[in-house]
């Protein structure tokens, strides 16, 4: 019985299953049913499903409140995390499926760590130091701190991997570096101890593998579970590469 | 058989583990960290509110520095902790601070002049100060005498996270992800490296090498409540127990954080009460002034989260169907405030409560949080018992915590430890003699060994079903094992563990595959986990005294003329049940601040002998040197900079501390 004495739905939860590893296995769904509780989510169901029902279903997720990334995952046609999806949100008959693009590892895991471990050496996704060593002893280099709060705006990302499988882009061409790295490349440029000039942005995201490969269409920015300003910042990395380019 | 070689095996990609391969990589040395989940993934990402670091910027911490850090730090740790290794602590977090300040880490900054602020419940204008602009900003935490945590908005842990993964692979570490240390690799007291298992192919790899380091982080998991994200559950601690040789200390110093949210245990900052917030009853009703008038919600998290459970006890919490639960009141803090430095929180609040904190309270409950114990160490961060076995951060009893650790201090061991173990890992490395010269036959012993393990276990006939035995263990915990306890309740969680961890060696599984087969990877964690909830629920019965978290409704002082010391267990033999028990003195005549009340919290504790003695000559040398330099009384009293790496023995400039 719900809070409310309402009977509790049945949930019918039919998942994308297939594990790659093993000889003689092939993609089909599989549906489980299951009684909603209050306040469930899907990380709740299908650790209840695992748990009780098929103990060998594969899925990911580690901090289960929205704030690693790890269990994005397409949840009736729509990227999202699974983690913070409450099942009261979704209608009793939910279709989950692994994100698309990124490598399967089985069921509705996937490797989007060795995607993004992948991007970033690509990108050089860190701070390029002015110098090799800082006096750790001194007063650390002053910031402003509305400046500090706009790249913290970018920081935000989780690299969870809903703006690649909501992409166009990234579907048709393999080595797109997705809303993350753009987004990453945004938050670089606006750094003042990064050493970087546009011109060397430019080298890693001057083309249809980077930024002109954009097509606008911006599922990224509808997905993005951070709502991170993608659309925003995509056009003005566009901008400034375009302006680079013209040099 | 397959075998990796590497100077520098690191168990565990969270803060520390990534620090300590930094330090390690950056003295030429290669390094290889193993990953349960990418390294972004770790819980360290969890962290919201902030890391201690005395900078002393903001107005509100005006006057803070190493000293007044440390004698917070040891009042919080109930005096359990090594006060050295607070010293180096302290030391080394400012450091930290700027180091990642200079690695891109978009610290939140100080903007000059008037603010408006909430201190106690009321509406207060504090004026920063002109030469603080644009330096890195602190905010107020439980159990500190000045602002002091460094924050980025409330994603610090986040920020921190990807700037160090950045970093290590700015430096091209190389990072095993989704691979997980199954046993350590020793013989003769010597650590080789550990027997690895890839969790996607199921397949096994020794990794040899001269140093091994387990940053593995808490074992919250252990509990059916917790903050703790799914994969703490404390197997790097385990496979160090499981060598038989290695020795645990202080299992028993679990913290519960006051503000979990109700039920699901996800936690919100406490930085929600550093910047005002405050708890409230059933009526509305303000609570914390009335048991603790100096510090109210900002006493240490021991105290606080104990005073919510006894509030509860007296019917003073909202009922529903799933227990009762207290009210957290951040709305004062208002919309702006809350968008800016709490937004983490909102999102938690509108996600899994479907309330807006801005004008709603928050459902909250003490959940387990921190693991303080862990592998012991020296002050270098090495095993005492196991050479060539390291340990850094919440996996680790360096032990900077005693029996309770403050907020803003985790995030801040974690890449201070990192720092520090990361140079002396490197020395080790440096050395000749650590070169390794183990035979093939061991690694080929330790491998068969492991794989007659799952093997068993897959193929073998038992009939315990793995998740069943680890909702019981984690019922237990939290039932009997948790912010009160008593004989009775220790000596039934201990039987009933006990029970369970015989039923484990019969698990049977119904998926028999040997790749990644979630049920395998659930039956071999639980027979470790059961052996660290022993040494939990062991070591809280054989403790007849109560300190920082650890409290004993029927021994409710603190008592450290029995019990300044700290709890080691050992795991002798695969038959046993439960954990070998030794204790190892704490050296009062040696300490900087001799024990004495805490500043919040009970009042009444039994002095250890000696303590009356030493607080008479630290009274005397304190007179005697009445004017001189901060630093040089110290010195005096217990002189630590040997202890630290060359690199990191300097001071740290302030405002008002100018170099």
């Amino acid at each position: 019985m719900a809070a409310d004495g309402v009977s509790a739905r049945t949930l019918a939860i039919s998942i994308l299953r297939y594990n790659p590893h093993e000889a003689g296995s092939a993609p089909h769904m599989q549906t489980f049913q299951l009684e909603e509780a209050d306040g469930m989510t899907l990380f709740i169901a299908l650790t209840e499903i695992r748990e009780k029902q098929e103990p060998s279903l594969q899925f990911d997720f580690v901090c289960r409140a929205g704030i690693c990334g790890s269990c994005a995952m397409v949840i009736d046609g729509r990227p999202g995390l699974a983690c913070r999806t409450l099942t009261k949100s979704l209608g009793k008959d939910i279709t989950l499926a692994p994100l698309p693009v990124f490598e399967l590892i089985g069921d509705l895991s996937v490797n989007t760590g060795k995607w993004m471990r992948a991007m970033s050496e690509r990108l050089e996704t860190w701070v390029h130091l002015k110098q090799k060593e800082v006096d750790l002893e001194r007063l650390e280099a002053r910031m402003d701190p509305d400046l500090a709060d706009e790249i913290y705006e970018l920081d935000r990302c989780i690299e969870c991997g809903c703006c690649v499988a909501g992409c166009g882009t990234a579907r048709m061409r393999e080595d797109f570096v997705g809303a993350v790295g753009l987004n990453k490349i945004a938050r670089f440029r606006l750094d003042p101890r990064d050493a970087r000039t546009d011109g060397d942005f430019y080298e890693v995201i001057g083309d249809d593998n980077g930024v002109f490969g954009c097509m606008s269409l911006l599922g990224c920015h509808d997905v993005c579970p951070k709502q991170l300003p993608l659309a925003t910042q995509l056009a003005f990395v566009r901008r400034k590469m375009a302006a680079q380019g013209w040099r | 058989m397959k075998v990796v070689y590497t100077d520098v095996l690191v168990i565990g990609g969270g803060l520390a583990g990534l620090r300590v391969g930094i330090g390690a990589k950056r003295r030429g040395h290669d390094v290889t960290i193993l990953s349960l989940v990418p390294p972004k993934r770790s819980h360290s990402v969890a962290a919201q509110g902030g890391m201690q670091a005395s900078l002393a910027n903001v107005i509100k911490g005006q006057g803070d520095n190493e000293d007044v850090h440390f004698e917070d730090t040891v009042r919080g740790s109930d005096w359990g902790a090594d006060q050295r290794v607070v010293r180096m602590f302290v030391n080394t977090a400012p450091k930290a601070v700027r180091e990642l300040a200079a690695w891109g880490v978009p610290w939140s900054r100080v903007q000059k002049g008037d603010r408006e602020v909430i201190i106690n419940g009321q509406k207060v204008t504090i004026t920063e100060r002109d030469e603080a602009q644009g330096l890195v900003a602190q905010r107020d935490f439980g159990g500190t005498k000045k602002w002091r945590t460094c924050y980025v908005s409330d994603g610090t842990g986040h920020a921190m996270l990807f700037a160090i993964s950045d970093r290590a692979i700015a430096e091209s570490i190389t990072v095993h992800e989704r691979t997980e240390a199954l046993a350590l690799i020793h013989e003769g007291g010597r650590c080789f490296g550990a027997v690895v298992r890839n969790l996607i192919t199921g397949e096994l790899t020794a990794y040899v090498a001269k140093a091994t380091a387990i940053a593995s982080g808490g074992a919250g998991r252990l509990y059916r409540v917790t903050t703790n994200a799914v994969i703490c559950e404390g197997i790097g601690t385990a496979i160090a127990l499981e060598t038989g040789v290695a020795t645990l200390g202080n299992m028993e110093a679990i913290q519960f954080h006051p503000t979990g949210i109700f039920p699901a245990g996800i936690l919100v900052t406490e930085g929600c009460r550093g910047d005002g917030g405050l708890l409230k009853d059933v009526d509305g009703h303000r609570f914390m002034p009335d048991y603790e008038p100096e510090k109210k919600e900002l006493a240490s998290r021991d105290v606080v989260s104990r005073r919510m459970e006894e509030h509860l006890r007296k019917g003073k919490g909202v009922k529903t169907r799933f227990g009762d639960h207290l009210w957290l009141d951040i709305t004062q803090l208002g919309q702006k405030h809350i968008d800016r430095n709490l937004r983490e929180v909102q999102e938690i609040c509108q996600n899994f409560l479907g309330i807006d904190p801005v004008k709603d309270l928050i459902a909250v409950r003490p959940a387990a949080h921190y693991t303080m114990g862990g592998v012991r160490t020296t002050p270098t961060g090495e095993s005492p018992t196991l050479k060539g076995l390291f340990a850094a951060g919440e996996a680790a009893c360096w032990d900077m915590h005693g029996f309770n650790r403050l907020g803003g201090n985790s995030v801040a061991e974690t890449v201070v430890a990192g720092m520090i173990v990361g140079e002396f890992i490197a020395d080790f490395c440096d050395r000749a003699e650590h070169d390794v010269d183990i035979p093939t036959g061991l690694v080929r012993e330790s491998l068969a060994r492991e794989q007659a393990k799952l093997d068993a276990l897959v193929n073998g006939r038992g009939t315990e079903d793995a998740s069943a035995l680890r909702v019981a263990m984690q019922e237990i915990m939290t039932a009997k094992v948790g912010i009160f306890r008593t004989g009775t309740e220790l000596t039934a969680a201990v039987d009933g563990l006990q029970a369970l961890l015989v039923r484990s060696r019969n698990i049977g599984l119904s998926s028999k595959s040997r790749g990644a087969n979630p049920e395998l990877i659930t039956a071999y964690r639980v027979q470790k986990m059961l052996k660290l909830a022993l040494c939990v629920a062991h070591g809280a019965l054989t403790r007849t005294e109560s300190r920082g978290a650890h409290f004993r409704e029927d021994h409710p002082r603190r008592n450290d003329a029995e019990w300044l010391k700290r709890t080691l267990a050992t795991w002798a033999s695969d038959a046993d049940t439960l954990p070998t028990l030794r204790y190892e003195p704490l050296d009062v005549t040696a300490m900087e601040l001799p024990p004495g009340w805490r500043g919040y919290g009970a009042k009444d504790y039994v002095d250890h002998p000696a303590t009356p003695m030493r607080a008479a000559e630290v009274e005397a040398v304190r007179t005697r040197m009445t004017g001189a330099d901060r630093a040089e009384v110290q010195k005096a009293l217990m002189p630590f900079a040997d202890l630290l790496p060359e690199r990191l023995r300097g001071g740290n400039e302030r405002i008002d501390e100018r170099k």
